[in-house]
């Protein structure tokens, strides 16, 4: 009579189910004649947990659950890129069209990729090779920009290719025989995998390579290198999914993962409007050809939210095992957390801080274990990147708090938002003072052979400069401007300039929204010229620090970052000139300079 | 007809516990029937095997646990929705009080809606023009859009949102070419708009207050009214903003109306959640209010926007008083997460008596993008926000240096600072209680403001704006 599993508890989101004799953790199941998903998360005996990805309503004791034997696994194949997801991998536009309403209704089942449709594959292996799990067997042109990499899936370790053919199939059609020590194996484009488990890779790399974002203050300051992770947090208002989407429209990533986890609807509704209509500048394309987007709002049911990262992340793993540079961007994880907090409420586990689970910090730390840069499987030697970049809520913009300190601990680059500067219109609102990267020594080598040799002195100069402006803040605070010294002002000075001309960036204009690395460069160039003319001046006697501040060449300084990067080399040349001149002209008589010569 | 159970074992709170029942589902309604014969409405929080636990909509006093029935009705809480309901007023749990015939509903909905497809909406993006200067230039608002007021105890948030349902409208093709406002007499009035006002343990007199708002500007034949004062029952909060969301999305997508919903105040209703959360003893979040109250939240707030192929919209204005003015505490701070932005109100300008004292530090809209600049309003708006923004933050820090250092140690640029905040305070954000604005006056007031300040600090709008628009200095 027990064999039969039937619900005995229904509270929110959680279901309990006895007669679950031969469930397994973490298998998905169907609650209820409405076949609710729902994913298995705790056993006793034969008594099962279940937390449910649909709205329970309506649903009470003694109605049936039914066993799949499946873990919770995403489809894997060609059709992934310009998809728009709910949490647990159904396609949002499918799920429209199957309950013929702009409301997501529940029990809806639809595939994750398209099993009609034909895609032309190219064999790329032949008849008679020897292949290892990973080796790429052919390609499908899944978008123009994307060259989708069919691979052995992991599961099969190796052997002889008996058969393979070029031609137009759908993803579950046979596109090769691989002969193995355990007989015939067939092999269709479609790949299932487990979203809680990492895709399983060579080796992992050390990253020493930026990912270039064209944001000034990121490139420059705060770099993230290609297969690192970094952490947004910032209370609400700071700008950290305008931080997020310019990431995934400017970064210099082959395909991006983005994951609204939590988020507000209409937000999705904005990216899903806007990339088809956003050029990639490389290759012409619309931006959506490289994109997976990933939504599961505020109000859809929790435990899809706490899924929907790792579905994610999945995703952008089979990615980065075709050997591309991914980009992940999770917006946001606290979303996450509260899901998992709130699950583990109804399941009345001890509470760790907060009221969250024991278990915050080693999911979290999972979670972003899984970025990395890899050699990837297979014969060939391929690297593959996945960056991920969490967007995180402190409540009250707190960062002591448990998400953001357990984030901290996992991720290399902190990129703090501060509601203050949002306040006074400066974008993005990334504190100077408070943000960090751990990667710059990792990277400075790069920049060195890649951009210019002195690009990190400039750069340290700059930094240090910010720094002392906010010592500078103080003494101002409390005594005046005219309390400073020439050099002090002038320091206050040229961290006004790398503030307002530097790193404020106008996301919203054309040619500032993306600068190059080279770009970045020169302008830090000409600031620091700017300032290296000043020092020669100021150190006359009597000499009025505002003769330097109302120069005229300051305005074309803060319009430098307008100007097209095809322009750049010839104008910030011109511009260094203009400099040289208007400052040299505030030079006295050759006598008061050579007192100051004396003076040292 | 339904069994009767009469095996109420425990009553704590707002929370009975009821044995012995069968085929109970979670979330379903049910009527419990008091010794007395009254009826009360309650749903199920919890179904387990043989068990129920049951949160009522109303006070449990009075209730025994020997004599009174528990009648499980085999739905959840659904409201009967018709155009009828326009003009009417409910009580927090959707029964007439007005004194009107019972309402004909043309169908049942459950409160409790369903999640809008992210794929299925519009983009919100047309310009609404409130009147008020502070809302239209620096945090527009848009429809579709979920704005709340965040205020504190004490301050003018009911005349602020009963002056923006008041004013509330878009402008017309001819006004955006021609960046003149109409005469009010001929000004583009929709033909399909309604109000739907929830009100959550507010004094009798607040609601009132809205009542006669809507009464003396004819607005009541278009709105929908579910009140709750502060003597009505606690824990029917919970359902009095579903009842009005519901009501909401109803009018706007199946009769096309273009629908302000206003919900006050929200600080009520998590509160009465945390009462419940308290009485079935779960393990408390930040300051004892309940681990979901971020999702609870999301399921109200995200029940407002556009629907592709619908006519209609539901723009949200809730309000809530932070406790101690505090933007931190959960409340603020986890509806800060979910709606598209916040109009905060300031308690240091109420003083000086500023109304409306939105103050725009800490105030955001997030969709006003696409509803700024050309063709959707002026050109040089973006540009206007960015700049008198910048400036006036800027101003009041010059404000409080001069405190510590004295007006005379300022330097020139710094005191043009100070003379644009206090000007700015006086003449963009104050404006009379009756005073609609039109956005081109309300642009005109900017420009006027930033010929204060050194052309060289106008690094935020565009050279030709500035030729185009402000104009010369008097002195010059």
């Amino acid at each position: 009579m027990s064999s039969q599993p039937i619900i005995t508890k229904v509270a929110g989101p959680l279901v309990v189910a006895k007669g679950m004799k031969n469930a397994k953790m973490y298998e998905v199941v169907r609650v209820s004649k409405e076949k609710l998903i729902g994913e298995v998360i705790e056993l006793h005996g034969e008594t099962a947990s279940i937390q449910v990805y649909e709205e329970t309503s309506g649903i009470g004791p003694g109605e049936p659950v039914e066993l799949t034997g499946q873990t919770l696994s995403v489809d894997l194949g060609p059709g992934l890129l310009t998809s728009f997801y709910d949490g647990i991998q159904r396609p949002l536009e499918l799920i429209e069209k199957v309950a013929e309403s702009a409301f997501i209704s529940r029990g809806i089942e639809v595939p994750g990729l398209d099993r009609e449709k034909k895609w032309d594959f190219k064999a790329v292996a032949q008849e008679g090779d020897q292949v290892i799990a990973g080796d790429i067997l052919g390609t499908v042109q899944e978008t123009t920009l994307i060259d989708h990499k069919v691979m052995l899936p992991p599961h099969i370790t190796g052997g002889k290719i008996k058969k393979i053919q070029s031609g137009s199939f759908n993803i579950e059609q046979t596109v090769a025989v691989i002969e193995t020590e355990d007989g015939d194996k067939e092999v269709c484009m479609l790949q299932k995998w487990p979203i809680r488990i990492p895709r399983p890779s060579k080796a992992k790399k050390f990253p020493n390579e930026p990912l270039q974002t064209g944001t000034r203050i990121l490139d420059t300051l705060f770099p993230i290198a290609r297969g690192g992770a970094g952490a947004i947090p910032g209370p609400f208002g700071s700008g950290k999914t305008v931080t997020q989407q310019s990431l995934a429209k400017y970064c210099a990533a082959q395909v991006i993962v983005y994951i609204g986890c939590g988020e507000r609807g209409n937000e999705m509704t904005e990216v899903l409007k806007e990339f088809p209509t956003l050029i990639d500048p490389n290759s012409g394309e619309p931006l959506m050809k490289r994109t997976v987007l990933i939504a599961n709002t505020s109000n859809m049911p929790v435990a899809a939210r706490e899924a929907s990262v790792y579905t994610g992340i999945t995703i952008a793993e089979y990615y980065r095992d075709m050997g591309y540079d991914v980009a992940l961007m999770a917006d946001s994880t606290s979303r996450w957390a509260e899901a998992m907090r709130e699950m583990s409420g109804r399941l009345e586990e001890m509470p760790g801080e907060e009221g969250y689970p024991a278990y915050l910090g080693s999911r979290t730390a999972g979670f972003y274990e899984r970025t990395g840069i890899v050699s990837c499987l297979g014969k060939e030697d391929r690297t593959g990147s996945l960056t991920a970049i969490g967007a995180v809520s402190p409540p009250g913009g707190d960062f002591s708090e448990p998400v953001t300190q357990n984030t901290l601990r996992v991720t290399k680059v902190f990129w703090a938002l501060d509601a203050k500067l949002a306040y006074k219109r400066h974008f993005p609102a990334i504190n100077w003072l408070q943000s960090y990267s751990l990667y710059l020594d990792n990277l400075d080598k790069y920049y060195a052979t890649e951009v210019a040799e002195d690009f990190c002195e400039k750069r340290d100069k700059i930094q240090a400069i910010l720094q002392e402006e906010s010592k500078l803040e103080e003494i101002v605070r409390l005594v005046g401007t005219d309390a400073l010294s020439p050099r002090e002002q002038l320091t206050m000075e040229i961290a006004r300039m790398a503030r307002e001309d530097f790193l404020y960036q106008n996301a919203f204009d054309k040619v500032d929204a993306y600068t190059s690395l080279k770009k970045q460069y020169k302008l830090l160039d000409v600031m620091i010229h700017f300032m290296e003319e000043a020092e020669k001046v100021i150190g006359q006697e009597d000499f009025e620090f505002s003769r330097v501040r109302d120069l005229p060449v300051k305005d074309e300084i803060a319009k430098a970052s307008f100007i097209p990067e095809d322009e750049v080399e010839e104008k910030y040349a011109v511009l260094k000139e203009t400099i040289s001149n208007q400052i040299g002209a505030l030079k006295t008589q050759n006598t008061s300079v050579k007192k100051e010569e004396v003076q040292i | 007809m339904s069994t009767a159970y009469k095996t109420v074992t425990d009553i704590s709170g707002p929370i009975l516990l009821v044995e012995q029942v069968e085929n109970v589902s979670y979330d379903e309604l049910c009527e419990v029937e008091l010794i007395s014969g009254e009826k009360r409405l309650g749903k199920v929080l919890e179904a387990r095997e043989g068990m129920a636990v049951v949160q009522l909509f109303e006070s449990t006093q009075g209730i025994t646990t020997e004599g009174t029935k528990v009648r499980f009705l085999g739905r959840t809480f659904e409201l009967g929705v018709s155009e009828d309901m326009l003009g009417r007023v409910f009580s927090g749990s959707g029964k007439p009080i007005d004194d009107g015939p019972e309402i004909v509903a043309e169908k049942k909905l459950d409160i409790n809606g369903t999640p809008i497809n992210p794929f299925a909406r519009e983009f919100p993006e047309d310009f609404i023009q409130t009147g008020i200067s502070t809302i239209d230039v620096l945090n527009t608002l848009v429809r579709g859009q979920k704005l709340p007021i965040f205020s504190g105890a004490g301050l003018p948030h009911s005349q602020l949102a009963a002056k923006i349902a008041r004013q509330a409208r878009v402008l017309t093709k001819e006004e955006v070419e021609t960046g003149k406002a109409a005469e009010a007499s001929e000004a583009g009035t929709d033909d399909k708009f309604a109000v739907v006002f929830a009100a959550m343990g507010v004094t009798f007199e607040e609601a009132q207050y809205f009542k006669t708002e809507f009464e003396k500007t004819g607005a009541l034949s278009r709105a929908v009214l579910f009140l709750n004062t502060a003597d009505n029952p606690v824990v029917e909060r919970i359902a009095t903003p579903r009842l009005a969301l519901t009501a909401a999305e109803y009018l706007a997508f199946e009769k096309g109306y273009h629908v302000t919903v206003i919900i006050t105040d929200m600080t009520n209703y998590c509160e009465a959640l945390r009462e419940v959360s308290a009485a079935r003893k779960e393990v408390p979040g930040r300051r004892g209010y309940p681990g979901y109250l971020y999702t609870d939240l999301a399921t109200l707030y995200e029940r407002a926007g556009r629907i592709k192929g619908k006519e209609g919209s539901i723009t949200q204005i809730p309000i809530l008083t932070m406790p101690e003015d505090d933007v931190t505490h959960p409340i603020p701070d986890l509806t800060g997460y979910i709606t598209e932005g916040q109009i905060r109100l300031d308690r240091g300008l109420h003083q000086k008596g500023t109304f409306p004292p939105v103050i725009p530090m800490g105030s955001l809209s997030r969709l006003k993008g696409k509803a700024q600049g050309e063709g959707v309003t002026r050109e040089d708006h973006s540009g206007m926000d960015a700049q008198l923004t910048a400036a006036y933050a800027r101003g009041v820090e010059v404000r409080e240096l001069a405190v510590i250092l004295g007006e005379s140690s300022l330097n020139d640029t710094d005191k043009a600072y100070l003379t644009f905040a206090d000007r700015f305070e006086k003449e963009f954000i104050a404006q009379g209680e009756e005073e609609n604005r039109s956005i081109f006056e309300s642009l005109t007031i900017g420009w006027n403001l930033l010929s204060e300040l050194p052309k060289s600090e106008l690094k935020r709008v565009k050279q030709e704006h500035i030729d185009a628009y402000l104009p010369a200095k008097k002195s010059e």
